[in-house]
């Protein structure tokens, strides 16, 4: 679930040069779009990954390594958030708040108790496009903590003091950010970019929405999604494929062969807008949106690769040197392509003084402008097919639980399970002329512009 | 993806960390590298220049992480410079004498490396994750920086402009980063914690060429260095890589012991307020000054560890049960303390309101918390639990290669050893209740402490 941390008052304590991640690109296009990144040759090397499939007929992928005596299993049943029944936004969030709140014979405390005494931590966490649950434990406790994940997956209680309790921290949250510039922000591009399309609502619901739910449209929501058919399922650490296959059809085994999902349609997102929020602050924060490309498209792969050179995950990108390293405009400038079901899309952001707001706005657009008239260089798409070949095993597998991460969003895409080999040869078949053309194709488009900041136009003007 | 807070929460994550990372399985060896050829056996050394080395085998995935920690953070800073530590950080990734600016970041992009930098208040550091084949690479472009950087103005003012951007970003933007700010200069009155690691704006505005060149000159030396390799390489290959790189860099003078100002006694009870409309949910956070592993006399610090565990991390913690499951007041509720400093660091209580309960409601009733555990200490049940979790943490860390080298190293940069770290979870198994209710009873004193307040623009004076 997640929940505010607007209020914890834990600090920044490390200061590094360049912040991690896409940060704001996250904005609204949340969260799945974490694959584009690709293969290593590297680690198709050191990681064998297994098929298992339980007598009961659920699959998962399995990389058996026992170096250290922990077990980490990853899951999804499809469809997220786009699923809440209108009017009752934030029902997928609170949901998975709750699966640690009592099942089967166990209350709220009694169940917490028991995970705590099996040595293992269980989250469940929603996207627009589905439900995950992860669970990490300790080898030798594996039999108590696979128990407890069964009695969660299979018979949540969502019994009513817990209900009202997490529900009363969302809203709390809800509350917490309602004069918040950023999050005022995030709904007003929501809305203006996606229409009134599922993904343009919050997925923590509002005040009203929340207060809506009942006990039974939890078991209704945890009944329609929670089936094999929707499954996906990856597993890393010190467990043997005999065993796996036990362990699966205890948790998933006995689930309904079908979900019953509501259908979402494809979207694009409406671009040629400007929107302003209006606010006194010292930093303004810029956001752009651009078309993106689907993960199965011919382009992907050059679409990537352009990405990257624009603004993507290295020092060297042509974003972090015209914005920040030539004229120390922002701190953070990122570009980034987001993949959902239903939408795609190119988003770049950064943050810069509000001051010469209008004239980092000039230069990100010039950058994507000489992007999309000449594309790049042969030598930037040289060295950025070397980063992305390189790159994938140390942004996605550097532990258990991102191993497991990445295995069940191959498995989402439908990429195959001898996929890493294969990436490398992907990147490489790229040509110059196919990024120019992905460069043409996405970044001539007039984008939706975001400014969260004093109005555009300088400070000077009432 | 990772947003903004993620982040936050990431290096919070990362900092406390740093008291979780030990291999159990090690605990009782000798740190020789000819003993054990065993996974995570750690072995360390000093090069001739007396540069640090610390190498922690890891090899179930083809990855290197090289982390160069220089014994030197914003704490350290002369008065009136505030910000150099890091901004120096910045500097670092500039041109050399022998490899024009952006080369390093180039050859690490170019085989899918990652690479950055942080600062805190006792150390920076500067890390590479890459393949092993790259580590002498990586290594001699790290010791070529360690020495032959070319500052010029024109950089400085550029980069200046970065981390001015950064403050803006990371603070000004944040009513709740701006409240820490002033918080943290009024719980430390004399000791240098009491200045923000990015520093004060108008001393960050003034900083210049001969500022940085002193700042280089004094601190960035071998013999002011600690080495930290962790991943798939043996202690052999790293020594001869080191003396090959490092070890021709020069000794440095020897630098003077830190000793820095310490607080005065308190004897007050203080309070920071800010209102922000941005604020909706009002929250607060009391603070104490105590001991760190580094100052506090033998058994103390791990027995802070175990009392903030036990009243305020995670679900079943004293604070969570009481606010948030039984009286239903607050919407989250904790309480922190980060051992891992050179001189006394701050152990921390905070929760924010839910519904209709008020914030002094919510404060009376963690204040009732921290009384209740410094008058009647804890069970021995309790107690043992939060032992099992921080055993069950280190095993799980074990599985995230840069954790284990962020352990050792922001231990040996705040005056610990190899030994500390590998000792550390036994000396967390001596810990007694009664030492765990003793140290809530000296420090944890109502009266002697400093509260920060957030509230909504409309509570403002009234």
């Amino acid at each position: 679930m997640k929940s505010t941390t607007a209020l914890n008052p834990r600090k920044p304590f490390l200061f590094p040069t360049r912040r991690e991640g896409k940060a704001r690109a996250t904005l609204v296009t949340l969260l799945l779009s974490i694959l584009f990144l690709i293969l290593p040759a590297l680690a198709a090397r050191a990681m064998e990954i297994q098929s298992v499939t339980s007598p009961k007929g659920v699959t998962a992928w399995l990389v058996e390594d026992y170096s250290v005596p922990v077990v980490a299993i990853r899951f999804v049943f499809g469809g997220g958030s786009t699923q809440d029944p209108p009017g009752k936004e934030g029902l997928a969030n609170l949901m998975t708040g709750l699966f640690d709140e009592g099942a089967g014979p166990l209350d709220s405390e009694a169940f917490q108790i028991k995970l705590d005494d099996a040595g293992a931590e269980m989250s469940f966490d929603e996207t627009r496009d589905g439900i995950y649950g992860s669970m990490r434990m300790l080898a030798e406790q594996r039999d108590e903590a696979f128990d407890l994940l069964r009695l969660a997956v299979n018979e949540p209680r969502f019994d009513q003091a817990p209900i009202d309790r997490i529900r009363a921290q969302v809203l709390s949250g809800i509350i917490a950010n309602e004069n918040d510039p950023d999050t005022m922000a995030q709904n007003r591009w929501a809305r203006a970019v996606y229409g009134d399309h599922p993904y343009s609502r919050s997925d923590q619901g509002t005040r009203q929405s929340i207060a809506a739910i009942t006990q039974a449209d939890l078991k209704a929501l945890h009944k329609a999604l929670f089936a094999r058919g929707g499954l996906h399922v990856a597993v890393v650490g010190a467990i043997d494929p005999e065993t796996l296959k036990k362990k699966l059809d205890m948790v998933f085994g006995d689930l309904p062969p079908n979900q019953a999902l509501a259908p979402v349609a494809d979207i694009e997102p409406k671009l040629a807008q400007h929107i302003e929020v209006n606010y006194d602050l010292p930093q303004t924060s810029l956001r752009l949106a651009w078309p993106g490309v689907k993960r199965k498209a011919a382009d992907f792969f050059p679409a990537v690769l352009m990405n990257e050179i624009l603004g993507g995950g290295t020092f060297t990108s042509r974003l972090f040197q015209e914005v920040r390293e030539k004229r120390g405009l922002a701190y953070s400038v990122n570009s980034s392509l987001v993949n959902q079901d239903h939408a795609d899309a190119l988003i770049v952001t950064t943050g810069t003084r509000s001051d010469r707001a209008a004239e980092t706005l000039g230069i990100v657009r010039d950058v994507v402008k000489r992007l999309a008239e000449d594309g790049p260089t042969e030598a930037e798409l040289a060295a950025t097919k070397k980063y992305l070949i390189g790159a994938y095993a140390i942004n996605n597998l550097d532990s258990s639980g991102s191993i497991a991460a990445t295995l069940v969003e191959l498995q989402l895409d439908d990429l195959g399970i001898d996929y890493m080999q294969r990436r490398t040869g992907y990147i490489n078949a790229v040509t110059l002329d196919q990024v120019k053309a992905a460069a043409r194709k996405l970044l001539t488009a007039e984008p939706t512009i975001m400014v969260v900041g004093p109005p555009l136009a300088g400070a000077g003007k009432g | 993806m990772t947003s903004r807070i993620e982040w936050l929460r990431a290096t919070l994550v990362a900092s406390s960390l740093a008291l979780f990372m030990i291999n159990p399985v090690l605990a009782d060896s000798s740190v020789s590298a000819d003993t054990a050829p065993a996974e995570f056996k750690v072995t360390d050394f000093l090069l001739d220049n007396g540069m640090e080395v610390v190498v922690i085998p890891d090899h179930r995935a083809p990855i290197v992480t090289h982390m160069v920690w220089y014994k030197i953070g914003s704490a350290d800073e002369p008065p009136g410079k505030s910000g150099i530590a890091h901004f120096f950080e910045h500097l670092m990734f500039k041109a050399t004498a022998h490899h024009k600016a952006g080369e390093f970041d180039r050859a690490v992009s170019d085989i899918g490396g990652s690479n950055n930098a942080f600062t805190s208040y006792d150390y920076t550091a500067f890390h590479e994750t890459v393949a092993p084949s790259a580590l002498e690479l990586m290594m001699s472009f790290e010791a070529d920086r360690m020495r032959n950087l070319i500052l010029t103005d024109d950089v400085i003012k550029t980069e200046r402009d970065v981390i001015l951007e950064e403050r803006r970003s990371r603070i000004d933007n944040n009513p709740q980063a701006v409240l820490d700010e002033e918080v943290d200069a009024t719980l430390w009155q004399n000791q240098p914690y009491r200045i923000p690691v990015i520093g004060w704006m108008q001393e960050m505005e003034q900083l210049n060429r001969t500022d940085a060149i002193a700042f280089y000159n004094k601190y960035y030396r071998p013999n002011n260095a600690v080495l930290i390799v962790a991943g798939d390489v043996e202690p052999e290959t790293v020594k001869a890589l080191a003396e090959k790189t490092y070890g021709k860099v020069a000794r440095g003078p020897d630098l003077p012991p830190r000793v820095r100002p310490v607080e005065p006694e308190q004897n007050t009870k203080r309070t920071v307020t800010l209102s922000d409309p941005r604020v909706s949910v009002p929250s607060f956070s009391t603070q104490w000054v105590v001991p760190s592993y580094h100052t506090a006399k033998a058994g103390e610090a791990e027995a802070l560890d175990l009392l903030a565990e036990i009243l305020g991390d995670g679900n079943r913690s004293r604070l969570y049960q009481a606010l948030i499951v039984k009286q239903g007041i607050a919407s989250n509720a904790g309480a922190y303390f980060q051992g891992t400093m050179l001189d006394d660091t701050n152990f921390t209580v905070y929760a924010a309101p839910r519904g209709d309960a008020r914030l002094a409601d919510v404060e009376a009733a963690v204040d009732a918390e921290v009384a209740r555990i410094a008058s009647d200490g804890v069970t021995p049940d309790e107690l043992e639990k939060a032992k099992d979790r921080y055993v069950r943490s280190m095993i799980f860390a074990r599985d995230k290669q840069d954790s284990m080298a962020n352990i050792y190293g922001s231990t040996l940069a705040t005056g610990g050893t190899v030994q500390d770290v590998q000792q550390w979870p036994d000396r967390i198994r001596k810990v007694t209740t009664d030492e765990v209710k003793a140290v809530a009873a000296r420090y944890l004193v109502l009266s002697r402490a400093t509260t920060g307040y957030l509230l909504p623009q409309q509570q403002a004076g009234n």
